[in-house]
Order: C-alpha cells, then sequence, then structure tokens
C-alpha cells in the first residue's frame, strides 16, 4: 500500500476513511447507484480528479498559476474527437489521435513555459490566459475540422462502446494516473518543485536551474490534464467547446484545488468530489431552499438554482484567506 | 529618446501599412476611425488595470467586473430615461447619457473601493493568493450581476445624437465613434496631465519607482494606492459603459470577454506604463479592425499575433518599467 502510494499516506483517520470510502463508491457505483445520471457523475469525478491532480502540481507544488488547464483538456478532447469522427472509430484511429493530441501538448506546454516562465508569475498568468482564449477561438472558428460550437459526436471503437466496460476502463486509467501524479510529486522532481514553490532564489541557489524545472512541471501538468480530455472524450463519445475548453471550466477547476487542498493531491480528490456532486445534486437542494425562502426579500434571488456557483465562490475566498491548505489541511490538523 | 517615440510611431506605421491592402481610401478611413474608437475604449477599460499594477503590484483578475458594472450601472439609468433619448436633440440626449456615465463611473468605483478594502488588502505582495483572491471575487461578482440584474441580455438603445453618420467624402463615420474617440482622447490627456503635471501624479510615479521611499519620505502611500484603486476601476466602468454602448447591449459576461483583450493590451504596453497601454490599445483596436475586413477569420486571434511580434521585439513590452 505504502509503495502504491509513494509512501505519502493520507495522515488523518478521517481523511483515509473518506478516500477508501470514495474509491469503493466508484468501484461499486455502476450497482449501488442505478441510472444514467449517478454513472456520469461517478465518471465525471473520476476523470476531474486527474484533471485537478494535474492542475495542483502546477498551482500547489509549483507555485504558478495558468489559466491553459482547460487547452490541454481540450486538446485529449479533441484529438479522440477528430480522430473517432474523421478515420472512423477505430484503435488505430484512436491510438494515432491520442498520440498526436499528446504530442501537440507537449509542444505547447514547452513553448508556453520557455517564453513566459522566465518572467513572474504574474506573466505567465495573462500568456497562458490569453494563449487559452486564442485556442478556444481557433475551436470555434475551424468548424470543418472541429464542429465548431456544436462539437463532435462520435462512436469510440469496440469494447469501449458498452458503458460498463467504458466506466471501468475510465476508472482504472484514472487510478493509475492518479498514482503516476503521486509517484511524480514524491520523486526528487517533486521536491525541487516544493523547494522552488517556498523560496525561488533558493533553489536557484542551490543550483536547480528554475526554469526547467518549471517548465518541466508544466509539461507534466499539460499531459495531465491532456489524459483526462481523453478519457472524458472517450466516456461522454463527444467533444466540444462547453465540455473542454469553456473558461467555466478553468474556474471550476480552481475551485477544486483550492476548496479540497492546494499542494496535497489528496485535495485533489475530495475538491473534485465534493465540486462534481454538488453541481449535480446542490441545485435541487437550493431548490428546496428557495422555495422556502419564497416572499422574502432578495433571499430567493441568492438561493435561486442557478446561483450555487456563488456561494461555492464565497467558500473559495474564504478558503484562500483562512484555510490556505483546504480541507485536507483541516483534516490533517 | 529613440527608445520612448519609436513604439509611438507604429499607430501611424500601422495604418499607413494597411491602406494598400485594403485599396481603397473611403474604406480606409471608416475603419481606422473604428479602429481608434476601439483602441480608445480598450484603453480606458486597460488604463485603470495597468495603473493598479504599476503602483501596487496587484494583478486585478476581477477588472472585468468592474468593467460589467459599469456597463449594468449605465444600462440601469438608460433604459429608465428612454423617454429623454427619443426626443431627438442633443440637450435631452446627453441628459440621460451624463447620468448613465456618472452611474457607471461610481458603481465601478465603489465597487473597486470594496474590493480593495476588503479582498486585496490582506494578501499585498503575495502574487499567488492575489490571482486566487481577484477570480474569487470574479466568481462572485459575476454571480451578483445574474442576481441582481437577471441572466438575461439587456439591449441597449443608443441615444439619437450620436446614432447615424457623417458622410466625409464618400467615407461614412459613424457619429459614435468619433465620440468615443473625443471621450477617449480626452481621458488620456486628463490621465498624462495628471500623472505627470500635479503633485499627486509626482506622488503617484514616485510610489511605482519606489514606495519604500516614498513613504519614508513621510506620504501615506496607502491613501494614494486607495485613490489610484478606485479611480482605476471608475475608468473600468466608463470604458465597460461606452464599450456597452457601443455593441448596443449588456451581457453579465462581457466584462470577462474584453478582460483577455484588456490583458493582451496591457502586455503589449509593459505591465504598468500607461503610455504603453495607449499605444497597445490603439494598435490593438486598429489590427482588429483591419483584419476584421481583409480576412474575417483572422480577426480574433490578430491581437495573439500583435502580442507574440511585440514581446519578441520588445520581451517585456513597449514601455517596460524601471523594474523587473
Amino acid at each position: 500500500m505504502r509503495a502504491l502510494l509513494s509512501g505519502d499516506l493520507p495522515r488523518s483517520r478521517v481523511l483515509a476513511l473518506l478516500l477508501a470510502l470514495l474509491v469503493l463508491g466508484l468501484a461499486a457505483a455502476p450497482f449501488v447507484f442505478p441510472g444514467t445520471r449517478s454513472l456520469n457523475v461517478a465518471a465525471k469525478v473520476a476523470v476531474f480528479v486527474v484533471l485537478v491532480a494535474s492542475y495542483d502540481l502546477l498551482l500547489g507544488y509549483t507555485g504558478i498559476v495558468s489559466f491553459a488547464h482547460t487547452m490541454f483538456f481540450g486538446i485529449g478532447g479533441y484529438g479522440v474527437g477528430i480522430a473517432m469522427a474523421r478515420l472512423g472509430p477505430g484503435w488505430g484511429a484512436l491510438l494515432a489521435g491520442v498520440s498526436l493530441a499528446f504530442l501537440l501538448s507537449i509542444a505547447i506546454a514547452l513553448a508556453i513555459g520557455l517564453l513566459s516562465l522566465r518572467v513572474r508569475a504574474i506573466f505567465f498568468a495573462m500568456i497562458t490566459l490569453a494563449v487559452a482564449a486564442f485556442f478556444q477561438i481557433l475551436a470555434s472558428q475551424l468548424s470543418a475540422f472541429t464542429g465548431g460550437e456544436d462539437g463532435l459526436s462520435f462512436r469510440t471503437p469496440g469494447l469501449l462502446r458498452e458503458r460498463l466496460v467504458a466506466y471501468y476502463a475510465v476508472l482504472v486509467v484514472s487510478a493509475a494516473l492518479f498514482l503516476g501524479l503521486l509517484r511524480v510529486v514524491n520523486s526528487p522532481f517533486g521536491r525541487v518543485l516544493l523547494a522552488i514553490r517556498e523560496n525561488e532564489f533558493r533553489a536557484e541557489a542551490i543550483g536547480y536551474r528554475i526554469v526547467h524545472y518549471r517548465t518541466g512541471a508544466n509539461c507534466l501538468a499539460a499531459v495531465g490534464a491532456t489524459a483526462a480530455g481523453v478519457l472524458y472524450a472517450v466516456w461522454l463519445r463527444y467533444t466540444g467547446p462547453q465540455t473542454t475548453l469553456s473558461f467555466d471550466i478553468m474556474v471550476d477547476i480552481l475551485l477544486m484545488v483550492v476548496i479540497g487542498g492546494m499542494g496535497t493531491l489528496y485535495g485533489a480528490v475530495l475538491g473534485a468530489t465534493l465540486f462534481v456532486v454538488a453541481q449535480n445534486y446542490l441545485q435541487d437542494l437550493m431548490k428546496l431552499a428557495s422555495g422556502a425562502a419564497h416572499g422574502l426579500p432578495l433571499l430567493p434571488a441568492l438561493l435561486h438554482p442557478d446561483r450555487w456557483l456563488l456561494w461555492l465562490g464565497v467558500l473559495f475566498i474564504l478558503c484562500v484567506y483562512y484555510f490556505p491548505t483546504g480541507i485536507v489541511g483541516r483534516l490533517r490538523r | 529618446m529613440k527608445d520612448r517615440y519609436l513604439p509611438l510611431a507604429l499607430v501611424p506605421a500601422l495604418a499607413a501599412l494597411a491602406l494598400p491592402f485594403v485599396g481603397s481610401l473611403p474604406t480606409w478611413v471608416t475603419l481606422t476611425v473604428a479602429g481608434l474608437a476601439m483602441g480608445m475604449m480598450i484603453f480606458m477599460m486597460a488604463s485603470g488595470l495597468t495603473l493598479v499594477f504599476g503602483l501596487m503590484d496587484v494583478l486585478n483578475f476581477a477588472h472585468g467586473v468592474f468593467i460589467s458594472f459599469g456597463a449594468y450601472g449605465a444600462a440601469t439609468v438608460l433604459t429608465r430615461m428612454s423617454g429623454a433619448m427619443q426626443a431627438d436633440s442633443l440637450a435631452s440626449d446627453l441628459s440621460a447619457m451624463l447620468p448613465a456615465v456618472a452611474a457607471a463611473i461610481a458603481l465601478a468605483a465603489l465597487l473597486g473601493w470594496f474590493f480593495e478594502r476588503v479582498l486585496v488588502r490582506p494578501v499585498y505582495g503575495d502574487h499567488l493568493r492575489q490571482i486566487l483572491i481577484t477570480m474569487g471575487g470574479l466568481i462572485v461578482f459575476e454571480q451578483m450581476i445574474h442576481v441582481v440584474w437577471g441572466p438575461e441580455i439587456i439591449p441597449l438603445p443608443r441615444p439619437g445624437a450620436i446614432t447615424g453618420s457623417f458622410i466625409v467624402g464618400e467615407a461614412a463615420i459613424e457619429r459614435y465613434r468619433v465620440a468615443a474617440v473625443v471621450v477617449g482622447a480626452i481621458v488620456f490627456a486628463a490621465l498624462w496631465w495628471l500623472l505627470n503635471r500635479t503633485r499627486i501624479g509626482l506622488l503617484v510615479r514616485a510610489g511605482v519607482e519606489n514606495r519604500e521611499m516614498v513613504e519614508s519620505l513621510g506620504y501615506r502611500i496607502r491613501r494614494v494606492f486607495v485613490a489610484v484603486f478606485v479611480a482605476g476601476s471608475g475608468l473600468a466602468g466608463l470604458g465597460g459603459a461606452m464599450w456597452a454602448m457601443y455593441q448596443e447591449q449588456v451581457t453579465p459576461q462581457m466584462g470577462m470577454q474584453v478582460l483577455v483583450l484588456v490583458f493582451i493590451v496591457v502586455i503589449i504596453g509593459g505591465l504598468g506604463s500607461v503610455g504603453g497601454c495607449f499605444v497597445g490599445a490603439l494598435l490593438a483596436g486598429l489590427l482588429a479592425n483591419y483584419t476584421g475586413y481583409l480576412a474575417p477569420k483572422l480577426a480574433l486571434g490578430s491581437n495573439i499575433l500583435l502580442m507574440v511580434l511585440v514581446l519578441l521585439w520588445r520581451p517585456r513590452g513597449l514601455y517596460p518599467l524601471g523594474r523587473a
């Protein structure tokens, strides 16, 4: 177990219990929670755990803010989507699309990193925002290729057409990717990233080229996001701007990382689970609350089911101020 | 000195370069005025952001919300006063426009004050948390727009006096664009005068160069900070109101949509430089209109291209500030 988790144990009984429950819940989801909606939620949790964990590698471990994470997520999704929709549903096409997506992601991450990580973190944040916006425009403009705003619906090859097989494939690959990321952050490379986050000058003075390490982290995070994009596209059998590239998803990722806990991959797990569940079920709860507050001034508008993001935003701000280590940090105390 | 004036020459150079490609002089005049108008509006929205960054080293990702609030403030007043706008006289149009613009500035400035006070103040000097906090503010206040004004697009009729066009020779020039250029030029001139010719401006510039030194000379730099933050937010509100009237509609996402363009302009100009922001905004506005006419598919990406070119030429923007 220790080897599987790369020596990075939950270090809190409650956290360990929650994680075990989550793993059991996801593994048994098709039988315990029947229905399309709950299976969709379970698959989304698995994919977003990988997506958020790879983002935490940047934000929590390296201390740089990127707004291009959804771009890499989208590259993965469109890699599968374009290959499946244009070349037909075959394993060869899937492989070609996925490998091209990974190559493109790494190339872009490398270019952005080398160009803008030399200067200050804030510059990187702005550049990634601009590049991501450009990519979004590109995806909607090249509609002959990407399906524009409508996106692409496609069929997946062979056994993946079975929902149950697809679900377990997504789950197993997600788990493997998460454990891989855990390996990365607990490796000597991960330690250097932490050192850079804590004290940039000192890390450079000891002799680590911080640009190289940051660019490396950027590339690894991009690979993680691309893989998550591939999984999500395979699960949904659809790729479009709203499910992969939209800025709303970038905001969601930020919320998940910060609420779950920056600088620990378990935070990504809790954050992603909490958020995806809230996204799907909090609205029902708020509908009740909004109905109960009927007749009072302003309160029904604030509790309107569409306003769930407002409350998560407030929680996000409170987290940044008072619980910078998020839920996991609280549990570990 | 060459360093100071070379970027300035880029604006007429770009305009001159576009002329042979566009081909016809009247079209070129129309496009150039449209580009300048767009540039001026972007400048108004971006100047606050770059000023706040230069002085306080805070990059406010929630700046888009100030733009949206300005637009909604103006829309609220204008829809109430639609009667005055139908009268079709300049005086009654102005009687609707001026309160609308004042409401936009006041609302955005108030929000800016709240932001500085509650959200940004505890995280000065910590970039990572600044970005996160201002993103949080962006989420919450964009949702508040939904709560207060609803999620629907609000159509915004333009007052009669500034719709329609002037015909100069064969070129049609929209009146609203001329108005935008005039307002933008006034704002730039006022900012330039304030920063370079007044005592407050001297303090602001000194604060940008070396905050501790200004403090040790006995000035309360904190008050200057707040004033600049509020003024910058007010400018964003003004820009937002002008932008909304230009688009003739208001949506909750409009601030965020322009914000990317605003960031690009701020990067092009050099973080913290008002003059650079002005040149960058004009370049971006002109280029967007020329490419929009010549190659519509390219238009949306033209600003990114411009940013890459500028950064290859001057990696820290057109007018980099003294400190890195």
